[in-house]
């Protein structure tokens, strides 16, 4: 058998070529799976003989001179709250088991347009709400890199599978850094870009003015390639950009001379030292490669962590009430209707799904509505506004993307407001719908790597790629 | 809710108050997640006073990253999703509908 490439564009380009067949390439990662998924757990259903059938679909198109594209061949594992047809999509939930959708999420469909192999489903926190994937209802996943540990969340089965080299690339989603806190935790690079830039249409929704799809990748590279293929207009999303697919390789390679990196100085503390001396030395090679880096203040990003704790469970609230019994999934059988919402609701959501679809029922309720979330919004608002006075002085901002490096099983689960703290330096991108990715950078505590995070305005991917292949060049002499 | 013309000047929340939000988000728990819930959502709200330090009355609310405007396209005929394939993934279906128990309820 032919050596396998460990990217996925050296993966296409051999498929593509004829070097390699992308079953050959299908059946090393399945053998990867098969050698670790059950000490891992980073799926929750393995797509094999779906996959089997596109990649010989794939070397036939190969054979027969038609043209593949820029994934050809290369396995990609999707979080299990992308709605993939005919296929079961259970967001890890009780309430979803067993849930076929009719229909394709716009980013299945590109990747399957762009000659990708689809491996599995990947776990997560029920329905993207955590920041371990211990709240997942099948179990949680481990951290490949030390499984006594958490792989964050709420995408940590994506990321863990991309660590696990069981899938060279993987997607997730990130409402509040579910995407780069994951990536952090494994020492993998994630991406969330720009509101509205990647098609929503087929995400089950959890905060619909704060979700957004993006990959996970070993190489910053390979996150370029992805989000390339998945970003774009889409007519089945009103809130995607009316914008091309963005162009980002070329920006990996571009250097970081000339540019001006933000140094926000009243950044919120409580990060751990080994994280903070990361992101010391991350500054210190971004000026070694010829950035300048500037003094920037955000000080409302302090309140960040409330906004976002009412504005996502006010959003979550209205958006889980469709899973009520009626037309998919679990139902719990009452005498009528209104019984059996109730019924079916409480026992299919675990306790976090529970506990934030009160929080903002509460939120949203009469007499407190202006006392909790329209004081969110006002508060989004400020921290909008700080970014963009941030932007008009520098290009990119950087900050670690956890405070912790992962944390062990437990250590934070019977503390909802312990684990929402993972999320202070993720969650303000979400709010303002910035791009943002984690790029590993060092090795923090007991061992296990620490995530620099690139902050960018919107539409500014092309500035957080150059940053971030910057800090991937340098982070071999760092680690 | 007997505090809400005051919300802040008493407990962040009560039991009555968690078992009344249960009920309007259709969610039928018991009385010890009703405790349990309660006093976990009682820390996250106190972590949640920070802002009330703000002087938030010239700000304008933000609802989404983008001033989103009215999305308009050609009404143009497209395929649908297959109904047989969406009532496959029904509970219960009969007849090419979905079928729910009574609305009007029995027991109130």
């Amino acid at each position: 058998m032919a050596t396998v490439p460990t990217t996925a564009s050296a993966i296409a380009e051999a498929v593509a070529s004829g070097r390699v067949t992308a079953r050959e390439v299908l059946e090393q990662h399945l053998a990867a799976i098969d050698a670790r998924e059950g000490e891992i757990h980073a799926f929750n259903l393995v797509t094999a003989e779906i996959a089997r059938a596109r990649a010989d679909g794939i070397d036939a198109d190969v054979r027969a001179g038609r043209p593949v594209g820029p994934l050809a061949g290369v396995p990609v594992a999707v979080k299990d709250n992308l709605c993939t047809r005919g296929v079961e999509t259970t967001c890890s939930s009780q309430i979803l088991r067993g849930w076929k959708p009719p229909y394709d999420a716009t980013v299945i469909t590109r990747l399957h347009g762009a000659g990708a192999v689809i491996v599995g489903k990947t776990n997560l926190d029920e329905f993207a709400m955590g920041s371990s994937t211990e709240n997942s209802a099948f179990g949680a996943t481990r951290n490949p890199l030390d499984t006594s540990r958490v792989p964050g969340g709420s995408s940590g089965g994506s990321a863990a599978a991309v660590a696990a080299g069981f899938s060279p690339v993987s997607l997730g989603s990130d409402t509040g850094g579910s995407i780069r806190q994951p990536a952090a935790m494994c020492g993998i690079v994630g991406v969330k870009p720009t509101y509205g830039t990647v098609s929503r249409f087929g995400l089950v929704a959890y905060a619909s003015s704060l979700d957004q799809i993006g990959p996970f990748a070993v190489t910053v590279d390979d996150a370029a390639l992805l989000t390339e293929v998945i970003s774009g207009r889409d007519a089945n999303d009103s809130t995607s950009i009316p914008a091309p697919p963005m162009s980002l390789r070329a920006s990996v390679g571009a250097g970081v001379a000339g540019m001006r990196i933000g140094r926000v100085t009243d950044l919120p503390g409580g990060a751990e030292p080994e994280v903070e001396a990361a992101l010391e030395a991350a500054f210190a090679s971004l000026r070694a490669a010829g950035a300048e880096i500037v003094d920037v203040r955000l000080p409302s990003l302090s309140y960040a962590l409330t906004a976002y704790y009412l504005i996502a469970p006010a959003e979550a609230s209205s958006n889980l009430a469709r899973f009520d019994g009626v037309r998919d999934g679990l139902r719990v059988g009452a005498a009528d209707t209104n019984a059996m919402y109730g019924a079916t609701r409480a026992a299919g959501f675990g306790d976090e799904v529970q506990r934030r679809i009160m929080l903002g029922t509460y939120a949203l309720s009469a007499g407190y509505y202006d006392a909790y979330y329209g004081k969110a919004l006002k508060v989004r608002r400020l921290i909008a506004d700080d970014f963009a006075r941030a932007y008009s002085e520098v290009d990119a901002i950087l900050t670690p993307t956890s405070p912790v490096v992962a944390f062990r099983f437990g250590e934070k689960a019977d503390d909802p407001m312990s684990m929402y703290l993972c999320d202070i330096y993720t969650i303000p991108t979400n709010l303002a719908g910035h791009p943002a990715m984690s790029v590993p950078f060092g090795t923090g505590a007991h061992g296990m790597p620490v995530g620099i995070q690139v902050l960018a305005p919107a539409l500014g991917e092309q500035a957080m790629f150059r940053v971030g292949g910057a800090l991937e060049a340098s982070a071999g002499g760092a680690a | 809710m007997a505090n809400a013309d005051n919300p802040r000047t008493e407990a962040p929340i009560s039991e009555a108050d968690v078992a009344k939000v249960a009920r309007l988000a259709r969610l039928d728990i018991d009385d010890a997640h009703v405790h349990q819930f309660t006093e976990q959502l009682a820390k996250v709200l106190a972590h949640f006073r920070d802002i009330d330090a703000l002087d938030l009355s010239a700000v304008a609310p933000m609802t989404q990253p983008y001033p989103l405007v009215n999305v308009m396209r050609e009404d143009v005929e497209l395929p649908t999703l297959d109904t047989d394939e969406v009532l496959a993934a029904a509970p219960e279906a009969e007849e090419r509908r979905f079928r729910v128990p009574p609305i009007i309820g029995l027991d109130d």
